[in-house]
């Protein structure tokens, strides 16, 4: 006799908990073959203001923690990508309705790359930063800081790989961010939520969003406690327009990506959500 | 005579050989605009200087089509030591016409000959210098082997630094590769044509720099025009907002210097009669037309009384007059229009409460003027603590505690710079930390290098200008074949970048590039238009 499953309720994940939307809105969530497989939280626009709230808070905690720090943080959700990658991988091979090598394939990636990125934390600065040799006497030095708080618009055809390629590089530099799961694949984002939650990432660094894309990026666009935005899987939706409304608060912005290779494992990703911040000093021997 | 007063010791005005009526600088030669022209006038006299082109948007286009020829053939193609060959000698010869461009600066701008002549126009030779040196050393600019120039530049320069500004946008972009159309500002494009000159004395490939002259319509031309793949802009965060819309879903790259109001943080162990000269240089420099000039001194409560009444004092000593007098401390403010808002901020300041004391001087009959002016008793919510008065304004407010000082200077949407001085070393660097400020002057304020890198956090824009990172704003990864990218892991490998907004996506080559430029970005060739 086959036991019967206990199946899993999937919310928000915003400033350390998990919450449903406020709204008390959710939508289906159906696998490949057109099967049920969860009501996800459709998240709503105090949903994501609650989101920037709480990413605000976090970030002069993790941009002030020591590069050491966040990179055993971030090699830490590697850790526990690991443990769970059993999980992911059935996730995924039910979702995208692929192979189980294709599917394991995609965890494996998002492992390594969280490894790749983890390491970066207390060498980027070093690649991006330098003295400055000015003329006169001053010590004068150029260094990366994060920008503050990220929005990121996930990758829309990938549940896990495209969800860490964007998030991964602006948590590097000290960044919080707030992520807009994939609309269709939204299921894996939670359950790497439940990963940041049990591991040593401090709550409100990452907020996960589930529910529809259009809906929710213009508010994060729009919202004067965003300093950056991340179009990367806004391709399909009118990111002309949420560029436009990011101007007004001069937000930092990548534009969208499709294919493959999109949000790539660059440094450019991690410049990308930082500000070089020179200091110039005095020197004198009085 | 007392010790405060001198005889005149104007600088002659010999040195200028100056036309009647300045064109165009396009594709190497003065041409005729076909905009209305219009008068540049002397600020401290209002005594008209020349008469300028005014280029409309056909003359725009003749520029940018210049510039687009002279890329393709030309500068593109050159070596990069060719390149920097060309970039030494225009520092020369900036360095052998440096007092004309002093004098004609100081003429057309307002400010005091000592800083156009031991400031702006030294800088300007010392960027060239500094760039002409990268034009063959893009490998090490941090950008991967082999980095692209990225064609076109469009750039908008402001009022306060004219030819400073000038250098700042044409010696990165050339030294990348990239060809120009500058555009500077209404009221102060004499530099800019003297500059023209030096270019033919340089003989510099016709079409790699070309200057328009004219007002904002022939600036936001430039901007929107569809030949062009970099706009860097200096100036108002308003228009520096207006610039980010209009390029929102196009391939330009982009850098916004804009406006700042900066946090000058004098600690009660500061040295202070160091700590004055910098107050005075922070915010009267330029006659405060400077968009990273210490405009809110945040003084510690227990020496606020003893720095007010020095600096009343320090003030009092400053000489205000004649721009091309090398005695003058405060020259002419640049435009009536300035002059209006400065007169308007102020007196907002006094209507919010605060107190305001000017330095008792005699103001000229002509021109524009404004005395040195500082506010004490001033609220954080009042607008002189908020908004960018860009003139000889100081605002001045006090803290208890150094997580005080760090909020209120943080308290603002801008974050250009900012000041810090203690004796305490440990201190400077725990509160430079914490600041959100692109530069940060410890124990100095208001210096400037090529070496470096200066811009700002939110709404002071982003980008940077100067050093490395500069040069990066100018240069884009080279791309990836997509055959050569293979798996992710490969790609770790890949190109990386610096710039603040770089889509990873693979740059197309040459050829395909004039092609997407008519048609914006392939995958949505629509979304341009709807989002009008």
């Amino acid at each position: 006799m086959s036991r019967l499953a206990v199946p899993k309720t999937y919310k928000l994940y915003i400033g350390g908990a998990f919450p449903r939307s406020e709204s008390g809105r959710t939508y289906e969530v159906v696998s490949a073959g057109g099967a049920f497989l969860a009501n996800a939280a459709k998240a709503s626009r105090k949903d994501a203001r609650d989101a920037v709230v709480a990413a605000r808070g976090a970030v002069s905690g993790w941009a002030g923690a020591t590069a050491y720090n966040r990179g055993q943080v971030l090699y830490r959700i590697a850790e526990l990508l690991e443990g769970r990658r059993a999980q992911f991988v059935a996730e995924i091979e039910e979702a995208e309705g692929v192979s189980r090598a294709v599917a394991s394939a995609q965890v494996d990636e998002a492992i390594d790359r969280w490894v790749w990125y983890a390491g970066w934390a207390d060498k980027f600065a070093q690649v991006a930063g330098n003295a400055n040799p000015v003329a006169g006497p001053y010590f004068n030095i150029s260094v990366p800081e994060p920008t503050g708080v990220v929005a990121v618009i996930a990758p829309q055809d990938s549940s896990l790989l495209g969800l860490v390629s964007a998030i991964a590089p602006a948590l590097v530099a000290g960044n919080s961010v707030i992520v807009v799961a994939s609309e269709r694949f939204p299921l894996s984002a939670i359950s790497l939520a439940e990963v940041l939650a049990t591991s040593d990432v401090p709550k409100g660094v990452v907020n996960v969003l589930t529910g529809s894309p259009a809906e929710i990026a213009p508010w994060l666009a729009s919202h004067a406690d965003v300093n950056a935005i991340d179009l990367v899987g806004a391709g399909d939706l009118d990111w002309i327009s949420l560029e436009v409304d990011a101007a007004d608060t001069l937000k930092r912005v990548l534009r969208p990506e499709s294919g493959p290779d999109a949000a790539a494992p660059t440094l450019g990703r991690i410049s990308a959500f930082t500000e070089t911040k020179t200091v110039w000093h005095t020197k004198s021997l009085r | 005579m007392s010790f405060l007063e001198y005889a005149p010791a104007p600088e002659s005005r010999a040195i200028l050989s100056l036309r009647d009526s300045y064109g165009l600088f396009i594709d190497g030669e003065f041409v005729d605009g076909r905009g209305a022209p219009f008068q540049t006038i002397s600020p401290a006299s209002e005594e008209k200087i020349a008469t300028i082109a005014n280029a409309n948007e056909a003359d725009v286009a003749d520029a940018v089509a210049a510039a687009r020829h002279a890329y393709d053939r030309t500068w593109s193609r050159m070596s990069g030591r060719d390149r920097g060959k060309y970039l030494f000698r225009i520092a020369r010869l900036v360095q052998e016409r440096s007092r004309e461009l002093a004098v004609a600066e100081s003429l057309d701008n307002g400010k005091p000959i000592k800083e156009s002549r031991d400031v702006d126009v030294p800088l300007v030779a010392a960027w060239f210098f500094y760039y002409a040196g990268w034009a063959d050393k893009l490998d090490h600019a941090g950008l991967g082997a082999d980095p692209r120039s990225l064609g076109v530049a469009a750039q908008v320069i402001p009022w306060n630094f004219p030819l400073l500004m000038l250098a700042w946008k044409i010696a990165p972009a050339l030294a990348a590769g990239n060809t120009v159309v500058l555009k500077p500002a209404e009221t102060t494009p004499l530099s800019a044509l003297i500059f023209a000159e030096i270019l033919q004395q340089a003989g510099l490939p016709a079409g790699v720099v070309n200057i328009i002259t004219g007002a904002g319509d022939t600036g936001a031309a430039l901007v929107a025009h569809e030949g062009v793949d970099k706009v860097a802009f200096t100036g108002s965060t308003a228009v520096g907002r207006a610039i980010a819309k209009q390029i929102a879903g196009t391939d330009k790259k982009v850098t916004l210097e804009l406006g700042g109001k900066a946090a000058n943080i004098v600690f009660d162990d500061a040295p202070i009669d160091q700590a004055i000269e910098g107050i005075v240089n922070g915010i009267f420099f330029n006659q405060g037309h400077v968009c990273c000039a210490g405009s809110r001194l945040l003084v510690q409560e227990n020496i606020h009384d003893e720095v007010v009444e020095r600096l009343k004092l320090r003030l009092s000593t400053l000489r205000l007059g004649d721009p091309l007098d090398k005695n003058t401390d405060i020259g002419a403010i640049n435009s009536k229009e300035q002059l209006e808002r400065i007169r308007e901020l102020s007196d907002v300041g006094e209507a919010e409460g605060a107190e305001r004391w000017s330095v008792p001087c005699v103001i000229p009959e002509n021109g524009f003027w404004y005395a040195p002016t500082i506010f004490t008793n001033v609220q954080t919510s009042s607008r002189i603590a908020r908004e960018e008065i860009f003139g000889p304004v100081l605002s001045v407010l006090t803290f208890r505690t150094p997580a005080e000082a760090i909020a209120k200077a943080n308290n603002t949407p801008y974050g250009l710079s900012a000041g810090i001085w203690t004796d305490k070393g440990s201190r400077i660097l725990a509160v430079a930390d914490q600041l959100r400020a692109g530069v940060i002057w410890a124990n100095t304020f208001n210096r400037f290098d090529p070496s470096s890198p200066f811009g700002g956090y939110k709404e002071s824009g982003y980008g940077r200008e100067g050093g490395r990172h500069g040069l990066a704003a100018y240069l884009a990864p080279r791309a990836v074949s997509a055959a050569g990218r293979g798996a992710a892991k490969a790609s770790l490998a890949g190109p990386a970048t610096a710039m603040p907004i770089e889509a990873a996506d693979g740059a197309p080559d040459l050829e395909t590039r004039a092609a997407s430029r008519r048609a914006p970005r392939s995958a949505k060739p629509s979304k341009r238009g709807a989002a009008k």
